[in-house]
């Protein structure tokens, strides 16, 4: 068999491209198409099916659609520059609105529009799952190499310090794989926290966790606090909830309004009932239409007078997927700090277009489209111009779960990634903050890193889950370290201790490393709100 | 989460394996794929929706299974369900399964408003209950009251 070594181990199986893609939702498929329309070779591995993987694919992604005409743009901008709180940037907010406006039509031969009751195209609304098979198809055609069940695990620096590419394993084959390219973007999604959200357990942070050792800075890590309804025994799509009535075990109804916290003050006091008996008729009528999904685990739960009877709600956590924070943009084609590396998405920070609040499914959409056609065109341009340098000398990044620092043994992973759990899932914890309440929390969370760090070790398929685990407590002591330093509260990230807004904190607040976080303010703000 | 494979209906393509985003299935022995781990199954019901046989069932807790009679469940109509109501396939020029996305953001306003509404009312309502009875103009130099 070739390849295969004396000791009877397989050798990495070897790849080679001008751009590498790592993720599989919407914003590697959009990164894939670029990269490969602008004349380069492009493999994009994926954790798990490019089509099903991630948050996109579960759900039915609204995009941020602003007309040309008239001064629709200039009033949505400035809309969404008072809800960043001095975070957000007008230029970034126009070129997404602008390239989400030009693009999506071009997608109309994958993907079959709505026409609405005014016979008008409908293009800034898709379905999910129809959405990302559509972006597959594309991007196969535009001759992209997707390898699906193909995980990356570390990335590869060149000894100057620019990317080189990444080590990763095809996990239904058992074979690892050295993948070499002459610019990487990372895709791989927000940081959910293995919490439940629907589609999320993808998403754990590993383009962060593996950014972060290879010395990247990520930006807005304190906006990673959303959450979303659904009922208790599972995370479904959200709709039907924006009719709903709230009441506690008492029967008692909630003033319950879109983040006034009052469903999430009383969730932390005990179990809170949806009752969704204003659903128009004709939503009932056409649900099944609009997202299939919605009612299907009711149905099976035996639920079917869903809309008369109330039935039993949580919150799930969104992390930051709905949340804003990620990798550090640097340029205008998504640059991360390490050179040739370039980020897309939820992997991103999203406070350039949406600061320091959520967003909300359609802004973050049109941004997972824009920042992956960016960097994909990016990262061509840059590869062509560098060239592969696969005879270059290279040093893989990953430390957690790969390289114990320690005596490797056997760590219960389960355990340690519910104790990080415990402290970012819950609504008191990272919802309602407090400076005490961070502090004992990121106690926590060190003993747990330290665990992995000192002891864990895996090889092949079982290496995925000990860097997912490893990512979700990196990620989680990211979230916490940026809300301990930003001692304010600004958006989503509200203090019980700093309940104030602080004018001189209007800044970006930049965070890295490893064992020893570091957080600094970024030296301007690139925008600053001029009125009187 | 993923419960059962009917086997009188997998043909063993092992489409199911390939586009399980958490990797929980693997090529069994014979024709129908194993659940080897079950545990990191997100109930995301895609595999049931590339599943063109209508052979897989996913249970609607995501945190624990919920065995089902095999028999009671080829007979109740749920299989499929999702592939049907999304349209895919043989479903596809079915307008009965036309797909609506594009009202669901007109409908989430409308929902977020009519919320916001009722439950400003209600605040309204109990404010106006709280507080004393109105006074009533009677007309008359207040001095003299």
């Amino acid at each position: 068999m070739t390849g295969e070594s004396r000791t009877g181990a397989l050798t990495p199986l070897p790849i080679e491209a001008d751009v590498l893609v790592v993720g599989g939702g919407m914003a590697a498929c959009w990164a894939g198409i670029a990269a490969a329309r602008a004349g380069a070779k492009v493999v994009l591995v994926d954790k798990g099916y490019v089509g099903t993987s991630g948050v996109t694919a579960t759900g039915g992604p609204g995009h941020w659609w602003v007309s040309p005409e008239g001064d629709a743009r200039k009033e949505a901008i400035g809309k969404r520059l008072a809800t960043g709180y001095g975070l957000a940037d007008p230029g970034w907010m126009e070129r997404v609105i602008d390239t989400t406006w030009r693009t999506l039509p071009t997608l109309a031969s994958y993907y079959r529009f709505n026409v609405n009751d005014q016979g008008e195209t409908v293009y800034n609304a898709l379905r999910g799952p129809e959405y990302v098979r559509a972006l597959r198809h594309a991007a196969m055609d535009a001759g992209v190499t997707i390898l699906d069940q193909s995980p990356v695990l570390e990335l590869l620096l060149h000894e100057d310090g620019s990317v080189a590419g990444a080590n990763g394993v095809r996990r239904q084959e058992h074979r690892a794989y050295t993948a070499r390219a002459g610019a990487v973007i990372l895709a791989t999604g927000g940081a959910g926290f293995l919490g439940g959200l629907l589609g999320s357990s993808t998403n754990t942070g590993d383009g962060h966790l593996m950014a972060l050792e290879a010395g990247a800075e990520l930006s807005g890590m304190e906006f990673s606090n959303a959450y979303s309804v659904s009922p208790r025994w599972s995370s479904t799509r959200t709709l039907i909830y924006s009719y709903a009535r709230y009441f506690d075990a008492d029967g008692k109804e909630l003033d319950a309004l879109p983040h006034n916290g009052v469903l999430e003050r009383a969730l932390i006091n005990g179990p809170v009932y949806a009752l969704l008996n204003e659903c128009p008729d004709g939503l009932r009528k056409s649900l099944p239409q609009i997202q299939p999904m919605t009612l299907l685990p009711f149905v099976r739960k035996g639920i079917t007078d869903v809309y008369e009877k109330p039935f039993e709600v949580k919150l799930f956590a969104e992390g930051t997927i709905r949340g804003t924070g990620g990798l550090r943009i640097v340029g205008e084609r998504c640059e991360t700090t390490i050179a040739g590396l370039y980020a897309a998405g939820d992997t991103a920070t999203r406070e350039l277009i949406v600061g320091a609040t959520s967003g909300g499914g359609s802004p973050n959409s049109a941004w997972a489209l824009t920042s992956g056609l960016l960097s994909g065109a990016g990262a061509a341009e840059l590869a062509r111009s560098r060239g592969r340098r696969v005879d270059a000398r290279v040093r893989a990044q990953g430390t957690v779960g790969l390289r114990p620092r320690g005596s490797a043994k056997t760590v219960d992973r389960r355990s340690v990634l519910k104790s990080a759990q415990d402290e970012i899932l819950p609504l008191d914890k990272n919802l309602f903050r407090s400076g005490s309440k961070l502090e004992n929390s990121l106690g926590v969370l060190d003993s747990a890193w330290r665990e992995l760090r000192d002891h864990d070790y895996a090889a092949g398929p079982e290496a995925v889950i000990a860097r997912e685990t490893a990512s979700v407590v990196a990620t989680a002591r990211l979230c916490y370290t940026a809300a301990l330093a930003r001692d304010e509260s600004r958006g989503m990230h509200q203090r019980e201790d700093a309940s104030e807004q602080k004018p001189e904190k209007a800044r970006r607040l930049l965070i890295g490393g490893l064992d020893e976080i570091w957080t600094r303010p970024e030296a301007e703000a690139q925008w600053r709100p001029t009125h009187a | 989460m993923l419960e059962l494979i009917v086997r009188d209906r997998c043909t063993g393509c092992n489409r199911c394996v390939e586009v399980c985003p958490t990797n929980v299935l693997e090529p069994g022995p014979e024709k129908v794929p194993v659940t080897a781990r079950v545990e990191h199954c997100q109930t995301c019901f895609m595999c049931e929706l590339y599943c063109k046989e209508d052979a897989i069932y996913v249970g609607p807790d995501r945190d624990q299974r919920e065995p089902v009679n095999e028999a009671e469940l080829v007979a109740s109509g749920l299989l499929g369900q999702y592939r049907r109501d999304s349209g895919w396939d043989e479903w596809a020029e079915n307008p009965k399964y036309e797909n609506q996305i594009w009202k669901l953001g007109p409908y989430i306003q409308a929902g977020g408003k009519r919320s916001a509404e009722r439950v400003h009312a209600r605040i309204a309502e109990r404010k106006q209950q709280a507080a004393p009875a109105p006074q009533v103009d009677i007309g008359q130099p207040k001095e003299r009251l």
